[in-house]
């Protein structure tokens, strides 16, 4: 719903609301933000149309920084609000914003059915391993024998992969991003929107008071070509400061080639993201270090129907076969009778 | 018994009760005779009876399900306390049904279900036909299984297929024993089997089959003539409270002019108004079948906030469920409704049984100061006018609003005057759509209503939330002296829609001895119990609140008029605790939790203890 007739083009700042940003100095969420406002001015879709939707947690404060509209609704239910919205207006662009706690643990069952019914929206999980907003208490994405107010020797409950549950759950496009590399994170937000169905980006966040250094070991700068692998459609999976190392499956099970043994990267695996089987997109998902190094980028990108054309397309179809309903011919249907 | 079977008695009402199985088709036989009954001109009312279980055991009492259906020459307003005939088609519905039977009422057993094996599976140690316990009722025998599979012996079904149509040969006797017309019935069976004549043709055979064993079998005494009723003029059909609720719904929706949009997870007894709404896409309502009772009213809330008319439905432990969502729709001022229709408590408590327990629940049921509407339809037909009551106040006012069914309403039935479009109320919505003027939480002089915008309006966006609001820019604000502002406007707001809700109306005198005050589905018999002591000369009047939440402005005058105030429901006393304690009436309660209806029956003794003195007749 592009209002063509006014083809203003809209920065950044159109997008930035008049409310003062509260997270902590330091955090995340800023630079997730940042990306945010940044790209909406390029997605060419009018203000009025685009919405974010976010539960409860430090990261559900973003639809309050957005000039768009929003809905700060309540802890993990975001995605139903987001669901009977983009439902009832397939119009819109509908965004929701969520977070380890709020979308794995207390919104669990909803996430999971918002991509299994693959709604036409994006969901954007900012994963800090931590509670920040109740002041730091363990979550499901949190490692195990991590020591929190609440787990003080450490806690017994084994992590949940953000991007495996999606793929598991059925999301058409499921892709990770990293706060601090801004570049790789607008770039896979912008493709995120893109995507007919529903998106699901992972966000690995820092949470500099409660959890800090949550990703440092695989994802500082110094270290991240080493231990992190950026997947690209099309491309060989190929990693390392020299990029001198590769990924390939030897049935399903990864196998790290390094170049300098022979091996080259014509033997590493050629990324494709667009697969209806998940298969591999979770293998690649479930990576992580220091056994293997973390991937990042878009894991799978496939399209199918999605939940609020076919909803629409049933109205249509009725209407085409039955034409437009007529209340009073409903109300009197079935066994009436006429009392003189 | 053998002469005069041709003789006809008239009577002015008769309540049948079908029991069986519950794969006997009682439920479809009990149906059939409404509609038939109704057709005919006879003023109906019925209420099912099954089990929460799908198929219990065969011939277990666990597995018995029952239909009763009350016809009569004037208007009734309830199915009927107790039956005056009992179908019984095994020994399970015997024994389960019995104690609701008055002596003298008739008992048409199905002999030849009652065999040892049968006997057994209803826990009886012998035949209950031999050992006096039916002793003072008029019990007639008939072999329906036998006939049943003799008539259709010929017809070419298998056996299994044969004894599904046994309900039909009982409902073919029950037909000529009341002198009706097996046509509207034959029109049903050909247009439900229009895709397999063969089955048809079995049942209509059947179905006549019993009619004329009735005729010859000589086995009745005679038979009966229930002369019509005199209602108003106009078209009606027959419709349970369910199926009223969604037409109400969509009704809604036509005349706002918006989209509705349902969303609901499955839940014994609220799933048929998914199922009915599900069925009127031609009208662009949209329905979805959540992952639970939390997505559902989520999603509402999501529908209602892009400008369709949100609504989930559900029943007490749903509403449970959706309380905090209810309470983000309270804080962002949306008019989302909430249908719920109840059923026997706590926990899963008797879910296919009814009882009015969850009126605190919806009044008071959610965290913090959380006022929001609540109306709740009297009869099936009035789920129509309340459901579009809920919108119309919902969007007028822009709050979430409560419609309170319950199972009895929702699954029984009566005969609804089929209302024109052009007398359905005239409602409207009204979307902001200037930047310069719009604020949020800029309210309504009148009714505090805040403004409904809706994304896709340029120069609109804003943002709500859960959070509170700051007066008139809905900004998150957290100071004491904007909450408690806050927190008197939203109550404020819930108030004034007094202002624009009908005053409730008194029958009877508007002033006396008892006023019987009610709610839901207690009305029947609430009123048949009034119209009863009122013919007596006793000095009662009846009132029914179809509005919960705000009271009509005059319930308070009107209860002043009133020496004392009985107030009878289906829970431990929970308008009565409002009552008490809005207008410090020294009201009392009949409470009754049977997960059955209210009976007139008891209504009536409990008038009788408490009025003593007759109205001076002129």
């Amino acid at each position: 719903m592009t209002t063509a007739d006014q083809p203003i083009k809209l920065a950044r700042k159109d997008f930035v609301s008049d409310q003062e940003v509260r997270w902590c100095p330091g955090c995340g969420d800023y630079s997730i933000l940042a990306q945010t406002q940044k790209l909406m001015p390029e997605l060419n879709i009018p203000r009025e149309n685009i919405v974010f939707i976010s539960g409860i947690g430090c990261n559900s404060r973003l639809p309050y920084y957005m000039n768009t509209y929003g809905f700060h609704s309540i802890h993990g239910r975001a995605p139903t609000l987001a669901t009977g919205l983009k439902a009832a207006r397939p119009d819109l662009s509908v965004w929701v914003i969520t977070g380890d706690g709020d979308g794995l643990s207390i919104g669990g069952n909803h996430l999971l059915h918002i991509m299994r019914r693959n709604v036409d929206v994006v969901i954007v999980l900012f994963n800090n391993r931590i509670y920040g907003l109740t002041k730091g208490q363990y979550s499901p994405t949190s490692e195990q024998g991590k020591v929190t107010k609440t787990s003080p020797v450490g806690s017994i409950d084994y992590p949940l992969n953000p991007c495996s549950f999606a793929l598991g759950a059925g999301a058409t496009f499921v892709a990770r991003s990293l706060d601090i590399d801004t570049h790789h994170l607008v770039t896979t937000l912008e493709r995120a929107s893109q995507h007919k169905g529903t998106s699901f980006v992972e966000v690995m966040q820092n949470c500099n008071v409660y959890n800090d250094g949550a990703y440092k070991e695989f994802a500082d700068k110094a270290v991240r070509p080493d231990r992190m692998i950026e997947v690209e459609h099309g491309n060989p999976l190929i990693f390392g400061k020299e990029r001198n190392r590769g990924f390939r499956l030897n049935g399903t099970v990864p196998e790290i080639l390094d170049f300098a043994n022979g091996a080259s990267a014509d033997d590493a695996l050629v990324h494709d993201e667009t697969l209806e089987d998940p298969t591999i997109a979770t293998i690649l998902a479930r990576m992580d270090y220091p056994e293997l190094p973390v991937a990042m980028g878009v894991l799978r990108a496939f399209e199918r129907p999605t939940y609020d054309a076919m909803m629409e397309d049933q109205i249509q179809e009725v209407i085409r076969q039955e034409g437009a309903g007529d209340l009073e011919a409903l109300l009197n249907e079935g066994d009436a009778w006429v009392v003189e | 018994m053998a002469e005069g079977s041709g003789d006809v008695r008239e009577v002015a009402r008769v309540t049948i009760r079908f029991a069986g199985d519950s794969g006997d088709g009682s439920q479809l036989a009990g149906q059939q005779f409404t509609n038939t009954a109704a057709i005919f001109g006879n003023d109906v009312s019925t209420v099912p009876d099954y089990p929460a279980e799908i198929r219990a055991p065969a011939g277990s009492l666990a597995g018995v399900s029952s239909f009763q259906v009350s016809f009569s020459s004037h208007e009734i307003y309830t199915a009927g306390d107790n039956p005056d005939v009992l179908v019984a088609m095994n020994p399970a519905a015997l024994k389960t049904n019995l104690p609701d039977l008055p002596k003298g009422s008739l008992i048409i057993i199905n002999a030849d279900e009652f065999t040892e094996a049968n006997f057994r599976k209803a826990a009886y140690e012998g035949d209950p036909r031999e050992d006096g316990m039916l002793a003072g009722f008029r019990v007639i025998q008939v072999p329906i299984t036998s006939m049943n599979a003799r008539a259709l012996k010929e017809s070419g079904l298998p056996q299994r297929q044969i004894s599904r149509s046994k309900n039909l040969f009982a409902l073919g006797v029950m037909f000529w024993l009341y002198e009706r017309s097996l046509e509207p019935t034959l029109n049903w069976i050909d247009s439900k089997f229009a895709k397999n004549p063969q089955v048809a043709e079995a049942n209509k055979t059947t179905l006549k089959a019993g009619f004329y064993f009735g005729e010859t079998a000589e086995l009745f005494a005679e038979h009966y003539r229930v002369p019509k009723a005199n209602p108003q003029p106009g078209k009606y059909r027959s419709i349970t409270g369910n199926e009223a609720t969604a037409l109400g719904f969509l009704a809604a929706s036509q005349l706002l002019k918006k989209p509705l949009f349902y969303a609901s997870y499955p839940i014994t007894p609220a799933s048929d108004i998914l199922a009915e709404l599900a069925k009127y896409k031609s009208f662009g309502v949209k329905t979805m079948q959540t992952e639970d009772e939390l997505a559902a009213i989520g999603a509402a809330i999501g529908a209602s906030f892009g400008g369709a008319l949100g609504l989930t439905g559900t029943s007490g432990p749903g509403l449970a469920l959706k309380s905090e969502a209810i309470g983000l729709a309270v804080m962002a001022e949306l008019p989302v409704v909430i249908a719920n229709v109840q059923r026997s408590g706590p926990s899963t408590g008797m879910p296919s049984k009814t009882e009015q327990a969850d009126l605190l629940q919806a009044m008071f049921g959610r965290n913090g100061e959380s006022p929001l509407a609540v109306v709740a339809p009297a009869t099936p037909a009035e789920c129509f006018d309340m459901a579009i009551e809920a919108f119309r106040i919902a969007t007028k006012f822009m709050v979430p609003t409560i419609f309170l069914s319950d199972g009895h309403l929702g699954s029984g039935s009566e005969p609804w005057r089929i209302p024109a479009i052009k007398d359905l109320p005239s409602m409207e919505v009204h979307h902001p759509t200037d930047p310069e003027t719009f604020e949020p939480y800029q309210r309504d002089e009148t009714t505090l209503a805040r403004p409904w915008a809706v994304p896709g309006m340029p120069g609109l966006e804003h943002r709500i939330g859960g959070l509170e609001k700051s007066d008139i820019t809905g900004d998150v604000r957290y100071d004491a002296e904007n909450h408690e502002r806050m927190t008197h406007l939203r109550a404020e707001k819930v108030e004034r829609i007094a202002d624009d809700i009908p005053e409730l109306k008194v029958d009877g005198e508007p002033s006396g001895e008892l006023l019987v005050l009610g709610w839901g589905s207690t009305y029947g018999a609430i009123i048949s119990a009034v119209y009863q002591a009122q013919a007596d000369g006793l000095s009662v009047s009846a009132a029914h609140l179809r509005y919960l939440n705000p009271f009509p402005k005059n319930l308070g005058t009107v209860l002043s008029q009133f020496e004392r105030v009985l107030i009878p429901e289906m829970n431990l006393g929970q308008l009565l605790l409002l009552i008490r304690a809005r207008y410090l009436v020294d009201a009392e309660g009949l409470n009754r939790v049977t997960g059955r209806p209210m009976k007139t029956a008891d209504v009536a003794a409990k008038i009788r203890t408490l009025v003593r003195r007759k109205v001076s007749v002129a």
